[in-house]
């Protein structure tokens, strides 16, 4: 694990008073997936979101520590968290396209990054489309609606409209929780793809998908971060007996 | 023992069950009463109306001047009057509205006192009797700035500070600003979180998405607002009794800084100020019936659009 593209360095979050992310402290290799896993309301979606600083939204919240990425500090005050999210795209539980046409969600990001032209944007519509597999379903259809889509091809239009703007880190809050069975291996097998290039990070409430996806796995429990290991690792020998109980089903 | 109560019991039934069965029936009946007497209002209004103006409701009616001391012809400079006061309202009030309503919804923080303050006074705002809205349109923008601004620039020539269309429609934009601050707001949040935290997890900055995501989901409820805002603009008269309403131009206006002639106000003067009012009875009808069929369709124009809203976002 010598290639760190994330550190955490003992990052605590309050929701008021109420103490959600406990010193956490952890290390995110590059170009890997790492699985976070843990039973409702352990703040694996929580420390997830606070990666790309979404939980700015969230009125009185408070974050102490810090979270290195490339060895920035991204909660420090001179940092800029609109570059942030260019950076560090994000995938939603819930798939969230616009209610515009296919080309307009994927053109999205570029088009508020400045990019006008006609031919370019073209082009990175294209590819996104590709990368997230969903090219071939699409191409054809562009200017339809992306409310029209299936679920499972509206997720991967999600991920296309996140890799539009060529993030180096993709975050992936249970990308598919909601979907089939087909859609959900399409998207694993994605994510399989995507780590060529990217570093990923993925909540999922599903051991399997964490075990057949990652490459690490980091496990949470009530707002503390009890191990993290190679996900070959956690699945055979866990260090800790809460993790051990909780990856055999004896709770959560 | 056992059959005693049984009895009890069956007797305390149907006791109970025929007194609330009565009060039911009082209660159903009242409000089936109370349902058909509005509505019976209603018709009677509507009716009273189209019966007493249809003869005189023509083309040449509502496309030709009133003559004869207004005791003959038509009323176009009302209709054109009224269209302009509320166009000119709506390019006021809307914008303003809108960036109020954007304010509250978007930017303010949820426990603002600043923003419970502004609430407050729309509401307050909402509830004014419009004569007010008219005293204070003739004080705040007839005699202060229109005054102001003939002394500063006109050499004190009077051009400004006398009643004319665009302190009218600004009074009326006052009037209804609380109406479009409302609808707009209300149109602010149904727009779903997910769509704005898709908007900024891709880098767009807060108003790259209320430009780009927020406002165009909710133009059908800015919309809406504009036209209860216009129908409520176009059937009021205090507003513009002195900022600007003219018993009769022989003339359409020109500029904002002329006077305009408006239906509401044209009815009252017709059934208060004309020389023969029995006589002119089918002309204030008529222009009743003008007033109430432009605010009517307005009205029915915001619900088609607002249930069309409704559905698509049950789908």
């Amino acid at each position: 694990m010598k290639d760190i593209k994330i550190e955490v360095n003992k990052l605590s979050l309050y929701y008021g008073e109420k103490l959600a992310l406990n010193e956490i402290s952890m290390q995110i290799p590059r170009n890997k997936v790492t699985a976070l896993i843990g039973p409702s309301g352990c703040g694996k979606s929580t420390f997830l979101r606070s990666i790309n600083r979404m939980n700015d939204l969230i009125p009185d919240v408070k974050i102490t520590g810090e979270m290195l990425v490339e060895g920035v500090n991204i909660y420090d005050k001179n940092v800029d968290v609109v570059n942030i999210r260019k950076k560090i795209g994000m995938v939603f539980q819930k798939s969230n396209p616009f209610p515009k046409s296919i080309y307009e969600n994927i053109a999205y990001g570029p088009k508020i990054n400045g990019i006008k032209d006609k031919k370019q944007l073209d082009e990175i519509v294209e590819t996104s489309l590709r990368q997230a597999a969903i090219w071939d379903e699409v191409k054809d259809r562009l200017g339809d609606s992306a409310m029209g889509l299936s679920g499972g091809q509206q997720q991967r239009l999600c991920i296309a409209r996140t890799l539009a703007v060529s993030p180096d880190i993709v975050l992936m809050d249970e990308p598919a929780s909601a979907l089939d069975p087909i859609s959900t291996s399409k998207i694993e097998e994605l994510v399989h793809q995507l780590k060529e290039q990217y570093t990923i990070i993925i909540v999922t409430h599903n051991m399997q998908q964490a075990a057949r996806t990652s490459d690490y796995t980091a496990f949470f429990y009530l707002g503390e971060l009890i191990e993290m290991d190679k996900t070959k690792s956690i699945f055979t020998k866990p260090s800790k007996k809460q993790t051990e109980d909780y990856i055999t089903g004896r709770f959560g | 023992m056992n059959t005693t109560t049984t009895e009890e019991k069956s007797l305390f039934f149907a006791g109970n069950t025929k007194s609330s069965d009565l009060k039911g029936r009082l209660i159903v009946g009242s409000t089936l009463a109370a349902v058909i007497l509005i509505i019976a209002v209603l018709f009677l209004i509507i009716g009273i109306i189209v019966y007493n103006g249809w003869d005189m409701f023509s083309w040449e009616f509502i496309s030709s001047f009133p003559t004869d001391g207004m005791t003959k012809g038509g009323i176009l400079p009302a209709i054109i009057g009224t269209f302009i006061l509320v166009i000119v309202m709506s390019l006021a009030a809307v914008p303003f509205g809108t960036i109020t309503a954007l304010y509250l919804t978007e930017y303010a923080a949820e426990n603002s006192k600043f923003a419970a303050a502004v609430r407050f006074s729309v509401r307050t705002l909402a509830v004014v009797p419009s004569i007010i809205f008219g005293l204070f349109g003739l004080g705040f923008f007839i005699q202060f700035i229109g005054t102001g601004i003939d002394k500063t620039f006109n050499a004190g020539q009077l051009h400004w500070g006398q009643p004319n269309i665009l302190w009218a429609s600004l009074t009326m934009a006052l009037l209804t600003l609380p109406v479009i601050i409302v609808s707009v707001e209300e149109a602010l949040k149904t727009v779903p979180r997910e769509l704005r935290e898709a908007s900024l997890a891709l880098g767009a900055t807060k108003w790259q998405t209320i430009r780009k995501v927020v406002l165009p989901e909710s133009v059908a409820g800015i919309m809406t607002g504009t036209i209860l805002a216009v129908s409520r603009g176009a059937g009021e008269v205090a507003p513009i009794l002195f900022t600007g309403a003219a018993y009769y131009l022989a003339t359409l206006p020109k500029s904002v800084s002329d006077q305009f002639m408006n239906l509401g106000y044209h009815i009252y003067i017709m059934s208060t100020q004309s020389s023969d009012v029995e006589k002119t009875m089918p002309i204030q009808f008529a222009t009743t019936l003008v007033l109430l069929m432009l605010t009517i369709s307005l009205n029915i124009v915001a619900v088609i659009i607002r249930s069309r809203i409704r559905r698509k976002k049950v789908s």
